[in-house]
């Protein structure tokens, strides 16, 4: 029958171009997308082969003169104890980049725990689970951080912990309410209706409809948690010298910059093309997968 | 033949305001009854259609059954087995014999599921290894009429006729002997209606399945059920056999409801009766019997003494005072007595 | 109203109010363009009511929304003209046609919450709508609540402090009836005012529309897919099918004489004009034709029709009148169907044979 002829090419249509695909081609009719994603492989790129590409080891001394301008020697020039500032920018990525990642995955894995469970437990649980919540957030992070420094002492891990716990709440919210949402939805009391009990509603159900946008909103927290790093190294609270760091690179050039602006700038640029880089690349993500924001459906 | 499932003085509430409003406010009784002593029976082989406007509870009802809202008292007999009180758990094997279909055909299935996902959750649920899935996805899917393409779409994919299609292949996956469909015509176009009645009346044939149909829609009770009942407000105001309910209604409301049905035919212009203003809210039930704010028979009587279920004829029962077609020929309600009132609104 | 656009019409007739002139709108997707009307030609006369009828995705809610201006961002108008009292509104600036909206004409929604904010009682609402007006805000509020009353609302002079959650929702669409009356439009466009409705509310709505129409004179475009509300309120009608208008004319004419085949199998497949009790419904078997970036050849219908024959692979049928075959967009019942043409004459095949017996296995799609 030819109606059926119809529908089987429909469903043909349907299955080509598969959906990532689909996904792709948008992602590059947006030009501040690619460059966002150009910016963000150049960054983890870099990270992840920093031990193949740095001209130096970042920690050693006098491999120039002292605050040096930027040569062929030295791509970007030397601080004040004559190490390669490129070698260290390069190096200061990979921090970065672990410490972004870590506390992240920390902050996700956690804040979708305890969302779902608010979100679909019973109420006193979600009350309690709000106000601890709420009560973190309402914490000043730079007090919390000092407090926890004062406690810990500044390390890499120090850092991964403030940043986690500040970012779990945020998380936990929108997981929650997301959850909340999808708890009354049909679909949902037709699973309980057919037998499927919590466990199954929350990891087949629930939480493949919530992930996504939680990804895409961690893309674009990957720059405050870089920017936050960069700060705490900055302020002598983040990691100890002499492991390099954006925030110590820019620390350091900042006592001499009347002697050379270099180190300043070497530093502060990669923070700054990051940021962009996650932030345009966040934003084209959520307008790809989020269909309400999208402006030609 | 006995009985399925079987229903006696269910009543189902809702709280509906919190502890201390209700303290604040001095409300004696901060609940809401969505259903009032409801009883009925579903035969294997036979459909039982619940009809009524939004708010009368025949929603909840289902999800009642379904062990999906607690009852407040009441039983409910599933092949003999009291269901009301059950755990969840408990009541998880009684959901392989009793299955339930949504309102809304795609937003019931899970979005993020294939239709070869969806139509074999069940067995996963369930715990049932021993089936070959790809056998039985195919199986389902030949038994409600859908291609094997369909497999791999999901939920967004699918028109609203094909969803419902998928809808009917999960319920019927575990073999179950007790289906209840929540409007299964619901936003489904009139020419894909027909598709989903005649493959429920096939499948019924077929399995001898005991069905549950609840609908606003008139058209589709009197064409899929054996036997229909009327609610208002929570309450069954009339039952019987389908044929019955329909060539002769004995409550002015289903009077209305029958007559609201307009015809698809420009030259029937038909003397409609119609019910006055709007249904009232749950939480200011009216007293003695429900539908006298808006009943076209209305008299003072009706709003002092509840009326109690009369039997018409053998198995058609109606809970009014003043009963429409009654068999001396006669309409009580068009004695003027001072008390009737004019029922057209303005 | 400016001379250039009624030099534009000058065989407009005297008792047209609106006429839609050859309109095709297609909307943007990521895959494509949608072509989700094409060449919509319709006509209605001042005081009458017509019903638009079809099926979901057929472009009925669209029709209604590019009449008053209000589609969404990526709707795009390719081609024809609306014209009210003889102006095209497809001319007018943004300015021009706000103007139109609120004093020519004005439109009900399926939901009516759609067109109340929450946060503002009726009554701002309805002083609101007169804002054209000069009148001291006490004459409005008056006039509001004689309006209210009007429309069946109760005690309107005290629930008109009331805001829109506090009613149910039969009394939000009086309300919206009431606001949608208060600006005495020409034309009042309905958007399957009753769907959300239940069915004693839905005929109390369109008791108040047929009364209304009769009291203030004015013209209903009104949408729906539910044939017997068509039937009950509407003088003409107009079915459309996946974009286009496949067949129009008074409401006997398609209510007892359907020319298309689609028209035909549509009311056989309401369960309402089936008396006897019966477990197989007739349905129309197949699916609605995909319009992504293109339309299929020949008659739009073909793939679903019983009656399909070479002509309708290859050929897209014109606008036949049912009456006399002859190819006329101006009759007064005409039908895109090339069995109405007397050429195809002993193709005729006795009517109602069509899909009985409710085929459902054959829909298996």
């Amino acid at each position: 029958m030819s109606a059926t002829d119809t529908t089987r090419s429909e469903a043909r249509q349907a299955s080509e171009p598969s959906a990532w695909v689909q996904h792709w081609r948008q992602l590059c009719k947006n030009p501040l997308g690619l460059l966002g994603l150009f910016l963000v492989v150049l960054m983890v790129g870099s990270a992840l082969l920093a031990d193949f590409i740095v001209p130096y080891d970042p920690t050693q001394v006098m491999v120039g003169p002292r605050l040096g301008p930027p040569s062929w020697q030295n791509l970007m020039g030397t601080d004040q104890l004559g190490r390669d500032t490129f070698s260290r920018v390069i190096m200061g990525g990979q921090v970065a980049l672990i410490v972004a990642l870590a506390s992240l995955t920390a902050a996700l894995s956690l804040g979708l725990l305890l969302g779902l469970i608010a979100g679909f437990g019973p109420r006193w649980l979600d009350n309690g689970l709000l106000l601890v919540l709420d009560s973190v957030r309402a914490f000043p992070v730079i007090i919390f951080a000092l407090a926890v420094v004062t406690l810990l002492g500044p390390s890499l891990f120090t850092v991964v912990f403030v940043v986690a716990i500040t970012s779990i709440p945020v998380y936990a919210r929108v997981v929650r309410t997301q959850t909340q949402a999808l708890r009354d939805h049909e679909y949902v009391l037709a699973e309980r209706a057919m037998g499927a009990g919590t466990g199954r509603i929350l990891g087949v159900h629930i939480l493949p409809n919530v992930i996504g946008p939680l990804l895409i909103l961690a893309s674009m927290d990957v720059p405050l948690v870089i920017a936050l790093e960069a700060g705490l190294s900055f302020l002598g609270m983040g990691v100890r010298p002499p492991t390099p760091s954006w925030g110590t690179i820019l620390n350091n050039g900042y006592n001499y910059i009347q002697n050379s602006p270099w180190p300043v700038i070497a530093g502060g640029i990669p923070i700054i093309l990051t940021t962009l880089g996650f932030t345009f690349l966040g934003e084209a993500l959520r307008d790809i997968f989020d269909p309400k924001l999208r402006k030609d459906l | 033949m006995s009985a399925l499932l079987e229903v006696e003085n269910l009543k189902v509430r809702f709280r509906s305001m919190g502890m201390l409003r209700a303290l604040a406010t001095r409300t004696s009784d901060p609940y809401i009854d969505a259903v009032c002593d409801v009883s009925f029976q579903v035969r294997p082989g036979e459909t039982l259609g619940l009809v009524g406007e939004s708010g009368s509870g025949k929603s909840t009802i289902a999800r009642t059954l379904m062990g999906l809202n607690p009852a407040h008292s009441g039983s409910i007999r599933f092949d003999g087995q009291e269901l009301s009180g059950l755990s969840q758990r408990a009541y998880k094997p009684y959901r392989r014999d009793m299955a339930m279909m949504f309102q809304d055909p795609v937003g019931s299935l899970s979005p993020r599921l294939t239709v070869r996902s969806l139509i074999t959750e069940p067995f996963q649920v369930h715990g049932i290894r021993d089936r070959n899935v790809d056998a039985e996805a195919k199986r389902l899917l030949e038994m409600v009429g859908l291609s094997e393409d369909f497999a791999q779409r999901f939920p967004h994919q699918l028109s609203g006729g094909q969803a419902r299609r998928v809808g009917v292949a999960r319920a019927l996956a575990l073999d179950p002997r007790l289906i209840i469909a929540d409007e299964p015509t619901a936003g489904l176009d009139v020419s894909v209606q027909g598709e989903v009645i005649n493959l429920l009346a096939r499948l019924q044939e077929e399995l001898g399945i005991g069905m549950l149909v609840i609908t606003h829609n008139l058209n589709v009770v009197r064409h899929i059920s054996d036997e229909m009942a009327v609610m208002y407000l929570g309450r069954f105001v009339e039952k019987g056999p389908t044929e019955e309910v329909f060539h002769r209604p004995r409550h002015p409301y289903t009077e209305v409801l029958l007559s609201a049905n307009p015809e698809p035919d420009p030259d029937a212009r038909l003397e409609r009766i119609e019910a006055r203003g709007d249904v009232p809210s749950l939480m200011q039930r009216p007293q003695a019997c429900e539908f006298h704010t808006r009943c076209p028979k209305a008299r003072e009587y009706c709003s002092q003494v509840d009326p109690e279920v009369t039997t018409a004829e053998e198995g058609h029962t109606f809970r009014c005072h003043f009963p429409v077609n009654t068999p001396e020929g006669h309409d009580t309600g068009s004695r003027a007595d001072g008390t009737g009132r004019s029922f057209r609104p303005g | 109203m400016t001379q250039a656009s009624r030099a534009m019409t000058p065989n407009q007739d005297a008792d047209t109010l609106l006429e839609v002139r050859n309109l095709s709108l297609d909307f943007g997707s990521p895959k494509g363009r949608i072509h989700a009307l094409r060449d919509i030609s319709l006509t209605v006369p001042k005081g009458r009511i017509v019903g638009v009828v079809g099926e979901s995705g057929s472009g009925k809610s669209t029709l209604a929304y590019a009449i008053i201006r209000l589609l969404a961002e990526n709707a795009l108008i390719t081609q024809g003209e609306i014209f009210l009292d003889g102006q095209d509104l497809l001319r007018l600036t943004p300015r021009q046609m706000r103007d139109i909206r609120g004093q020519r004409m004005s439109m009900i929604f399926q939901d009516p919450m759609t067109s109340l904010n929450r946060v503002l009682t009726v009554g701002d609402h309805m002083i609101d709508i007169q804002y054209r007006d000069s009148a001291p805000k006490e004459e409005k509020r008056r006039r509001a609540i004689e309006a209210l009353g009007r429309v069946g609302i109760p005690d309107p002079e005290s629930r008109i402090r009331n805001y829109p959650h506090q009613f149910s929702g039969g009394m939000r669409q009086r309300i919206c009836i009431a606001m949608a009356m208060l600006v005495e439009p020409a034309l009042l466009l309905a958007d399957e005012p009753t769907t959300a409705l239940d069915a004693t509310m839905e005929v109390q709505i369109i008791d108040l529309l047929q009364r209304l129409q009769n009291e203030l004179g004015c013209s209903i475009l009104f949408v729906s897919h539910h044939l017997g509300t068509v039937a009950e309120l509407c003088d003409d009608v107009v079915v459309m099918y996946a974009g286009e208008v496949v067949e129009r004319g008074s409401v006997r004419d398609i209510f007892h004489k359907p020319g298309h085949p689609y028209t035909q199998a549509l009311l056989q497949c309401d369960p309402g004009r089936i008396r006897e009790k019966t477990r197989r419904l007739p349905t129309i078997p197949g699916n609605v034709p995909n319009l992504l970036n293109r339309v299929p050849k020949g008659c739009i219908f073909k793939t679903r029709c019983p009656y399909v024959f070479d002509r309708c692979h290859e050929e897209h049928p014109p606008q036949y009148d049912v009456a006399t075959g002859r190819i006329d967009t101006e009759a007064a019942h005409t039908a895109r169907c090339h069995l109405r043409d007397p050429a195809e004459e002993s193709r005729d095949i006795e009517e109602g044979h069509l899909m009985k017996g409710g085929n459902e296995e054959e829909s298996r799609s």
